[in-house]
């Protein structure tokens, strides 16, 4: 009859309590493997998951037109910032309204100039644009209104400020009716917006916006640096994309001169080049763990050496050599689980300290590393100890009783 | 019972062959108490050893009742001992981690025995041995002659036929190893094949069969009752 898994546990537990330096060295050491394939896929995952949220909240259904094209496919940094052979006009915007897969199109201009206000002054951000910006961008309106629906090309002196520019510019005055300076001009304020935080560069709080014929002329500029189209539905993006390509290559002499992504599309990539980031560091904290495993064999070859007697009493009384590969690798293994729940314990403590630091990042370890740092840790303790549970079950009894 | 047939033992130390035994013929019948003893390095230690399984002749038989045990697997080797040898010896080797109880039922455990079962045998031998207040005491927490009998229980709670036991008084004082000898003894007379290994020409001599060796051969083989040398 086969000695049960629960007394050779039981054994087990006592050899490891009986020992408590090494034990504690080497589920420190396990530890500290798990604990740090989960931190750092947590820090990676958080960074994927922030910036596709951050992608996310952008819109939906976003298809984003910039001026400047460049062969190779793809989000083009060079066509972000822009070598444009020909600019996106407020007429370009204009024609694309007619396409009726389209619900919104928002002509973004952008700049910034000297705000004031009775004595009170700052540089701001200016976004230039028109009313369907609020709903494309799913920002809400703490007072008054947002810009007025006119024709695009209506240069009212209107503006909606965010929270902070408020505040510094009005203190605890009303600011919806004043009017203020922005640069040359006067714009009479019609609205605060309420949206908090930051989406992808612009945080709404600290910028003022503008009708974007109002942004062109602040700006003495015909150009335009985005246009944002929401498209009427999901399935609708692709054929939006390419008649926007196609509309804006007739308008430009046929020359295609604008880079058009869909938010699909750039979310697609930041989720493919960060989700293989995490893999990389998760990876790369998992070479801990097999270093762990490693401290488990030298430990365990210590153990056995240490233990001699006790091995050569196990034989004498009858375990057959097994049986003491069985002992050995249940100690290697108990220490590598209770490791890796004490890293596990670590890891989500260290995952919440991150999070309470940095509350914009969503630091939680993807349920895969979790899985495959306990897994790792295992086998790691498994693998790692066969050398000394093998060299323990072929110890001759009779020497192993002298310590020999 | 035991029946050795032309015992070889070979060891092979550096360049040199060390014969530890040599054309060992010994047969022991069931219920026999035999000291074996001799000078150091006379091979008594070797054979005894060779009886319990924890060794192989280098040349020769060896039945143990009526099987031949000269080369058995690993796993027989293990069973064979664990139901029917139990070894007591001079250091006691009892696992310090482990109460006096808990080294008392280790056989118990190897062996698969599940723990309703251990209970009841535990508490016998304990009972048996005088433990019962240091049942729950590891083995720094009791004295030499206290060890021993733990050993001694560890040793018989599988219930075997034969008792090996290498120097049993050697790290004793003389009233614990008369003690000692004298739980040996009525063991032996509870049917259990009692053979010690000693030094002690006294506690030698208290056997009904006593062997003396001398450089890997037996010298001469006496009973109580008659005189044999071989």
């Amino acid at each position: 009859m086969a000695t049960s898994i629960s007394d050779i546990a039981r054994f087990s537990w006592t050899a490891l309590m009986g020992y408590p330096t090494r034990t504690i060295l080497m589920l420190t050491a396990m530890a500290i493997g798990v604990a740090a394939v989960i931190m750092l896929t947590a820090l990676g995952e958080g960074a994927r998951r922030y910036v596709t949220n951050e992608f996310s909240s952008l819109g939906t259904n976003l298809v984003i037109v910039f001026p400047g094209y460049s062969e190779t496919s793809g989000l083009n940094p060079i066509a972000m910032v822009g070598t444009t052979p020909r600019d996106l006009t407020l007429d370009d915007a204009q024609v694309l309204t007619r396409n009726t897969n389209i619900r919104r199109i928002a002509p973004i201009n952008i700049g910034s100039v000297n705000a004031s206000f009775q004595g009170r002054s700052r540089e701001v951000p200016i976004i230039g644009s028109n009313s369907e910006l609020l709903n494309i961008r799913h920002w809400k309106l703490a007072q008054g209104h947002f810009l007025p629906a006119t024709d695009l090309d209506r240069a009212t002196p209107v503006c909606v400020i965010g929270r902070k520019i408020s505040d510094e510019l009005f203190a605890t005055q009303a600011a919806v009716g004043q009017w203020i300076r922005l640069g040359d001009r006067r714009f009479r304020v019609i609205g605060i917006m309420a949206s908090e935080g930051r989406s992808i560069g612009v945080d709404v709080q600290d910028t003022i916006m503008i009708p974007v014929a109002s942004a062109q002329q602040l700006f003495n500029t015909p150009s335009l640096f985005r246009i944002l189209i929401e498209a009427k539905t999901r399935s609708a993006i692709e054929s939006v994309k390419q008649s926007t390509i196609e509309i804006l290559k007739e308008r430009h002499q046929g020359k295609r001169d604008v880079t058009v992504i869909t938010q699909d599309a750039v979310l697609v990539t930041f989720d493919r080049i960060l989700g293989a980031l995490t893999y990389a560091i998760g990876g790369i904290a998992a070479i801990s763990l097999a270093v762990a495993g490693i401290l488990i064999m030298n430990v365990m070859l210590v153990a056995v050496s240490q233990r001699t007697a006790e091995i050569g009493l196990l034989k004498a009384l009858g375990a057959p050599q097994r049986q003491i590969i069985r002992l050995i690798l249940s100690e290697a293994i108990m220490l590598s689980a209770f490791g890796a729940v004490i890293g596990l314990l670590l890891g989500e403590l260290g995952c919440f300290a991150i999070r309470q630091a940095f509350p914009d990042l969503p630091a939680y370890a993807p349920l895969w590393a979790v899985a495959t740092a306990i897994a790792v840790s295992l086998l790691a303790g498994f693998i790692f100890s066969l050398l000394p549970a093998r060299q323990a079950a072929r110890l001759d009894p009779v020497l192993a009783l002298r310590g020999k | 019972m035991i029946e050795l047939i032309s015992i070889h033992r070979d060891f092979l130390v550096g360049d040199q062959t060390v014969h530890a035994l040599d054309d060992i013929n010994l047969s022991i019948q069931a219920g026999e108490y035999i000291s074996i003893m001799g000078p150091s390095g006379s091979g008594k230690s070797t054979l005894l050893n060779l009886i319990g399984l924890l060794d192989s002749a280098t040349e020769g038989s060896y039945l143990l009742n009526q099987q031949d045990v000269t080369v058995l697997p690993d796993g027989q080797r293990a069973a064979t001992r664990s139901k029917t040898i139990g070894f007591v010896f001079q250091a006691f080797h009892l696992i310090p981690r482990l109460t006096a109880a808990e080294n008392i039922e280790l056989p118990l455990i190897l062996a698969g025995t599940e723990p309703e079962r251990r209970r009841p045998l535990v508490n016998k031998a304990v009972t048996d041995m005088d433990l019962t207040d240091r049942a729950h005491h590891t083995p720094d927490q009791l004295s030499g002659g206290q060890r021993q009998r733990v050993a001694i229980a560890r040793a018989t709670i599988m219930q075997p036929n034969i008792l090996l036991a290498d120097e049993p008084t050697g790290n004793l004082d003389q009233k614990s190893g008369q003690d000692v000898i004298n739980i040996l003894e009525q063991l032996n007379q509870q049917g259990i094949t009692v053979i010690i290994v000693t030094h002690d020409a006294n506690i030698g001599q208290r056997a009904m069969r006593q062997i003396q060796m001398v450089d890997g051969r037996i010298e001469s083989d006496q009973t109580l009752s008659q005189t044999s040398s071989s």
